[in-house]
């Protein structure tokens, strides 16, 4: 994790999106030189350090117990079980080439592009039409698409089974891509919002005098001024699907057809004792590829989650 | 010749004219770039809220039509001493969880918003519990808390402290702290980046000028960060409380409602017994009775919205 290309996170998109940027070019040294080494030792990287360790201990955990020759696993006096020096690749060998695992990844990956490209789209029609068309009732439909994001998935798994089964969709990818955008869409129309309302109105009049249709003109002018939002908009939402539990776990029944996070809770649970093994670094390989976006994409990741509490 | 062609031209230009409307006024465009978006949400969440509530009414089981029972669903709730043990589960768990998601939230995003070395990549690992989907952190938990292999017990007898290792999943009050420590575990980062990014709006300038008219550090917070943060502590709030108190992902991972139900959650209690026991009427009925809940943290997070703009100004967004 040591490595993260992170440099430059600092929060600055944040301040992008948000009005208020006094602090923004402020000295940045502040009043820390009032506090004195030990002071600072004690009162912010003691406490920093125990946050920061708590937080990540599971991983380390869940990395190491991965990798683990099985006798060390449950033999915890014999061996250190903070550390190993014999690491084995097993597990994942079992995972990638005896079970359905692949599968999982590619339905997983299959689905949340899916589902998120759709709310994209949708979304970014939506938002314009709030933001710029201002057509009559754009504010009622914006609280509206508002209160759609409060409406939380566990009050709708049980209705949307019925409706899915009605349409024929059990068990199907097709169910998911189709209900995730009632989670995606309100949040990323939500933070396209935002985004929209960065953009100067002159440019478009200028596209209007000249001609240009109001397609033309999202196409053309809004769209790419508002790639940075919509990064942030894809990858959040990208998140949520691969997140995303109580449908697929509703929805699908063949073990082929599962996602990671369903598929390793029901189909690695069994009574086996050397379990854990293939059971964590089934879980590290699930979390793995979204580690690696986030690390790549850290500063529209804040945006995004703080884009859509701000607005 | 002229009176032939004049009618016929006549219906072309009002035809135009409808089509030139459907193009250009500013509604009916507006109602064409809402129609993906909306498909999808009435189709997949306003109808099926809809449903829901409709269902909790019928006596509707998995493969069989269900008959409108009224509120029989509910009164034979009102009865059930499980739901009601969920009842308590859910508010037991929003509220300690929130509690200490804000506390060690807002004391993590003051702590991140210090001048230090490395301040970049420590915000960036900091939110790493947020990125990884909750089940598979749950299942770390799970193997943590393991009854035989926990970590925690064995370091604990190592350093003398406990001679038997804790049954932490198997045992009522031990259960619930485990679950209630995940949710916080997963839920601090979330609260601690978003108060940070708010914390970064606040000019320095004010602690300077406070800080040479003699204020403590408490008192700095007390009388400039806190009231200055408001407004997104209270959005940050509703948006915890809404999803801690609707989890089901971390429950079902961790225990699915286990030991002896003491630590079902009502989605959890619903999907059992919609899905599993195949009750869809009496399922919807208990994930129904979470609606009222959800209006009132909606509201709360309304008001804070209002108090928001009225702290900052009408155009302020």
């Amino acid at each position: 994790m040591t490595d993260l290309p992170t440099s430059r996170i600092d929060l600055k998109a944040v301040l992008h999106s948000s009005a208020p940027t006094v602090a923004k070019d402020d000295h940045s040294e502040g009043m820390s030189y009032l506090q004195s080494v030990p002071r600072r030792l004690v009162t912010l990287y003691l406490p920093l350090a125990i946050i920061v360790v708590v937080l990540l201990f599971p991983f380390y955990w869940m990395a190491l117990t991965s990798v683990k020759p099985d006798e060390q696993l449950l033999d915890l006096d014999k061996y250190n079980p903070f550390w190993t020096w014999n690491p084995t690749f097993k597990h994942f060998h079992k995972l990638l080439f005896e079970s359905y695992y692949p599968y999982w990844l590619w339905n997983t990956m299959y689905v949340a592009i899916c589902a998120t490209v759709l709310s994209i789209i949708a979304s970014v029609f939506a938002a314009y039409a709030i933001v710029r068309l201002r057509y009559k009732g754009a504010n009622l439909v914006g609280g509206l698409i508002f209160l759609a994001y409060l409406v939380p998935p566990s009050i709708l798994f049980i209705p949307l089974a019925t409706v899915v089964y009605q349409y024929g969709l059990f068990d199907s990818p097709l169910a998911l891509i189709l209900t995730y955008p009632t989670i995606l869409i309100p949040f990323s129309t939500w933070l396209l919002m935002g985004y929209f309302k960065t953009i100067p109105f002159e440019l478009e009049e200028c596209a209007l005098i000249d001609g240009a249709s109001r397609w033309q003109i999202l196409i053309k002018i809004v769209v790419p001024l508002a790639i940075p939002g919509l990064i942030s908009a894809f990858i959040f939402c990208f998140t949520l699907c691969w997140n995303e539990f109580i449908y697929a776990l509703t929805f699908l029944q063949s073990t082929s057809n599962k996602t990671v996070p369903v598929a390793i809770v029901n189909e690695f649970v069994d009574g086996d004792i050397y379990r854990w093994g293939s059971l964590m670094a089934g879980a590290l390989a699930g979390s793995l590829p979204l580690v690696i976006l986030y690390a790549f994409f850290v500063e529209h990741y804040v945006s995004a989650m703080t884009g859509a509490v701000k607005e | 010749m002229a009176d032939v062609a004049i009618p016929r031209a006549k219906p072309q230009m009002t035809e135009a004219g409808a089509w030139a409307q459907l193009k250009h006024n500013r509604n009916w465009l507006g109602f064409w770039f809402m129609v993906p978006a909306m498909v999808f949400l009435i189709f997949f969440l306003a109808y099926p809220l809809g449903l829901g509530i409709w269902l909790s009414f019928t006596d509707t089981r998995i493969g069989r039509v269900g008959q409108f029972i009224a509120f029989e669903n509910y009164e034979w709730l009102w009865d059930d001493s499980i739901f009601w043990l969920s009842v308590f589960n859910t508010l037991l768990y929003t509220f300690v969880a929130s509690a200490f998601k804000f506390g060690i939230g807002l004391y993590l995003a003051l702590l991140l918003n210090e001048h230090m070395p490395f301040k970049a990549m420590l915000r960036a690992m900091v939110l790493i519990p947020f990125i990884v989907p909750t089940v598979l952190s749950a299942l770390a938990f799970w193997w943590i808390f393991d009854s035989q292999f926990s970590i925690i017990s064995w370091s604990l007898k190592q350093l003398g402290l406990i001679n038997q290792n804790i049954n932490f999943l198997g045992d009522t009050t031990w259960a619930r702290i485990c679950v209630i420590f995940a949710n916080i575990w997963r839920g601090v980062p979330f609260v601690a980046i978003t108060l940070l990014a708010g914390l970064q709006t606040v000019s320095p300038s004010l602690y300077e000028a406070a800080t040479l008219d003699g204020a403590t550090r408490w008192q700095n917070f007390r009388y400039i960060t806190y009231p200055l943060l408001t407004p997104i502590i209270a959005v940050v709030m509703t948006f915890s409380v809404l999803f801690t108190f609707t989890d089901f992902q971390l429950i079902w991972a961790m225990t699915r409602g286990g030991p002896v139900n003491a630590t079902h959650l009502m989605a959890t209690l619903s999907y059992q017994r919609a899905i599993i026991a195949g009750q869809l009427g009496e399922g919807a009925a208990i994930s129904s009775a979470m609606i009222p809940f959800l209006l009132a943290a909606i509201m709360v997070s309304w008001f804070g919205l209002q108090r928001r703009k009225w702290q900052q100004g009408e155009n302020n967004d």
